[in-house]
């Protein structure tokens, strides 16, 4: 197996714990990884991406290819368009519907949510929404995961274990939160 | 075998303590602030008593690098590429003093300039230096070479510089430790008492002893194995890769590269062996993460022979970081590539944090300016720079680690007064207070910003040396105590500040204003600490 995953959002949003599980999952299926971060002056409320791969084999570059990612996983809409060029034609584009505008000329969110409906696999899932829900709203990052997870290549119950070992130092109650959060976006079907 | 999933900065970190290092010196400054900060934090590190110290600058950094090796111990000092400019006193004449315990110096350049004023490359102060300087392609190769390039720098008696880029720095890969961990070196001086007094007869003696030594640093170099040649089956085209760029070009080829490869990740350049791929290919191509430093020396100023391709011929961008689909585009190979961006995609630069000090001091300080001519506001190396971007437009220069204040002093000495300075509280014990003494000397019309937010915030919250400290600076410099003025950036203290700036800016002389409120970072850090400890 073979994956090239770009997670997308707004500096801060917490895209390094997502790649982390992801990263967790892989290891523990004996599996090769390289994944690039983004510190410094972007972190300040800047776009940041971090590139995530995941490999049976070596792997070569820290950076992954234009037209060649499998995944854009993004926690705000206009960010997963960003990165665009990296998508192969077949690859799955994630994208939480809440708009992160910390800019005036923020464009308009339909004619965002239309780019993204154009990608031929795309999921717009209402992450903020579906997290104010269950009255947790720092699970956000983990719907998307769980949106995104069927498209990984892991089995489910291999996410699973990687989330209980990531928040295993935090307590029961915040890894059934997490793993709550998790199934909600598993479960989520677009319209 | 255990493998550890580290960035090539704590790759770098993990080696050093592997291989019996002493102490680590460093200022931050990304993208290299991750290998201090990793051994700050090992427990490893804490059991072995390794010192692990933020130091004022990267040159103070540097001294006391030089000092521990001096006393037989192994050192490492890191710091960003532009830091190595302000090193740069230290390091070249400590190749001139040798090493006596092992010392690395490690740069963290910035190509594509994601976090910087520059994108100069690092391996031209190792030439300039003549000492050994090591560009590992991945986390492994980083691990794996510091414990060479001590082992190199106690045999040479030289420091050895590591330089590595912000892809490396900040990628995490699976890294295999070495199973024996190194014991420290013990306390033991120089056989020479004197070999560290650069009077001019010592320095030649010593300088000649650095030139004799540089055909064995050239043999090392094509003995190592971290130059490798590479055989291929087709010689229309020889490669030469340095660094993170050998991954670029395999990316390329996952079945194996038809052409030879001259992977370098060692200097001096390897002579013989460069030879040996120009001999036998057509034309060559050297694909290096940086300045065009091999591609320059391979083709020499008239570039008379085979043809070499590169940054200077445009085969590759002659600015800029690389990466896999650039180098697919200069082997000619069928690039692939995604959409475009869609048109409605806007920027979106990094911002000054809600609830930041800094943009309740920029407030204020733009409407004390209302009535004064634009452009007079000198401004430094930190969060506040961010300051210069819309909504606040507040600054007009940012130019080097200090230069507000002597900027601002060369400015009033023109004619611009009052000349307005703002700078960091890290920035200002960084390279700030010897301005200062300059200004006082000369009571030149400047009023000085400091802005104190208790830590050295950009690089993610390190110490910072002037904590407590600012107003005692300052009046043991000079300034008079009655235009010392600490004021609280808060927006219910809005007016008052306004008042105070503008007090100061109708006094014709040295002014030190100091805004003083915790980055907003840290604060939230340490109450969400503070509130688990609470609940544990």
């Amino acid at each position: 197996m073979k994956k090239d995953i770009i997670l997308a959002g707004v500096g801060g949003q917490g895209i390094i714990s997502l790649a982390a599980i992801i990263g967790l999952a892989a290891l523990n299926k004996g599996m090769y990884l390289k994944q690039s971060e983004v510190h410094g002056m972007s972190q300040r409320g800047g776009d940041v991406m971090s590139n995530l791969r995941i490999s049976d084999n070596p792997i070569y570059s820290d950076l992954i290819p234009c037209g060649q990612a499998d995944l854009i996983i993004s926690l705000e809409p206009m960010e997963s368009l960003r990165y665009l060029p990296y998508l192969n034609p077949h690859g799955w584009l994630i994208a939480n519907k809440a708009p992160y505008v910390n800019i005036p000329n923020y464009p308009n969110l339909d004619d965002i949510y239309k780019e993204i409906t154009r990608i031929e696999k795309h999921v717009l899932i209402p992450a903020d929404e579906l997290a104010k829900e269950i009255g947790n709203e720092k699970v956000v990052n983990m719907i998307v995961l769980g949106a995104s997870a069927p498209h990984l290549g892991f089995g489910k119950e291999e996410m699973l274990d990687a989330i209980r070992q990531m928040f295993k130092n935090k307590g029961e109650d915040v890894v059934n939160q997490n793993i709550q959060a998790f199934e909600i976006g598993y479960n989520f079907k677009q319209n | 075998m255990n493998k550890l999933l580290l960035l090539g900065d704590e790759a770098i970190a993990q080696a050093a303590i592997d291989a019996g290092l002493s102490g680590i010196y460093a200022y931050p400054g990304t993208p290299s602030t991750e290998i201090p900060e990793y051994v700050h934090a090992s427990k490893q590190a804490k059991e072995l008593n390794i010192v692990a110290s933020w130091c004022a600058n990267e040159k103070t950094a540097m001294e006391a690098a030089i000092g521990m090796s001096y006393a037989g111990k192994r050192a490492m000092v890191t710091m960003k590429h532009v830091g190595l400019n302000v090193a740069a006193d230290g390091f070249i004449n400590a190749s001139i003093t040798g090493a006596n315990g092992g010392l690395i110096v490690v740069a963290a350049d910035d190509p594509s300039m994601h976090s910087s004023q520059n994108e100069q490359d690092s391996r031209f102060y190792g030439y300039f230096a003549m000492i050994p300087v090591f560009e590992p392609a991945n986390q492994q190769e980083a691990y794996d070479m510091v414990h060479y390039a001590f082992d190199l720098s106690e045999k040479y008696g030289l420091p050895t510089l590591i330089r590595i880029t912000t892809r490396l720095a900040h990628s995490r890969s699976g890294v295999i430790r070495k199973e024996q961990v190194r014991p420290q070196n013990s306390l033991k001086l120089p056989e020479d008492l004197r070999q560290f007094v650069l009077l001019p007869v010592i320095a030649r003696r010593n300088y000649k002893k650095l030139l004799s030594l540089q055909d064995k640093l050239e043999f090392e170099a094509e003995n190592s194995g971290y130059n490798q040649y590479i055989e291929g089956t087709n010689h229309s085209l020889g490669i030469i890769t340095c660094g993170i760029a050998y991954n670029y070009l395999m990316e390329n080829y996952p079945n194996g590269c038809p052409y030879p490869i001259l992977k370098i990740g060692q200097h001096p350049i390897p002579k013989k062996m460069v030879k040996k791929l120009y001999d036998s290919c057509h034309e060559i191509l050297v694909i290096e993460e940086g300045y065009p430093l091999i591609e320059d020396h391979l083709k020499g100023m008239l570039n008379l022979g085979k043809p070499v391709h590169g940054r200077l011929d445009g085969t590759l961008p002659r600015d800029g970081e690389l990466n896999p689909t650039l180098v697919a585009k200069a082997l000619g190979l069928p690039a692939t590539m995604g959409l475009p961006i869609p048109n409605i995609v806007t920027p979106r630069p990094p911002v000054l944090c809600k609830g930041c000090p800094h943009n309740d001091t920029y407030l204020a300080l733009n409407e004390a300016l209302k009535n004064y001519s634009k452009g007079r506001v000198f401004s430094d190396i930190g969060c506040y720079t961010l300051g210069a971007l819309p909504p606040l437009e507040s600054i007009n220069t940012c130019v080097d680690m200090g230069a507000s204040i002597t900027m601002a002093k060369g400015a009033a000495d023109a004619g611009l007064t009052p000349a307005i300075a703002v700078i960091g509280d890290s920035t200002f014990t960084h390279s700030g207070i010897t301005g200062l003494v300059d200004c006082v000397v000369h009571n030149s019309n400047v009023k000085i910003f400091i802005l104190d937010n208790f830590t050295t915030a950009m690089t993610g919250g390190q110490p910072s040396s002037a904590y407590n400290r600012l107003v005692d600076i300052c009046k043991g410099v000079g300034v008079p105590e009655e235009h010392i003025r600490v004021l609280k950036p808060l927006p219910k203290n809005h007016e008052e500040n306004v008042k105070a700036i503008q007090e100061e800016l109708a006094y014709n002389g040295v002014s030190v204003i100091i805004p003083q409120r915790e980055c907003i970072v840290t604060l939230n850090k340490r109450m969400r600490e503070k509130f688990k400890k609470q609940t544990v």
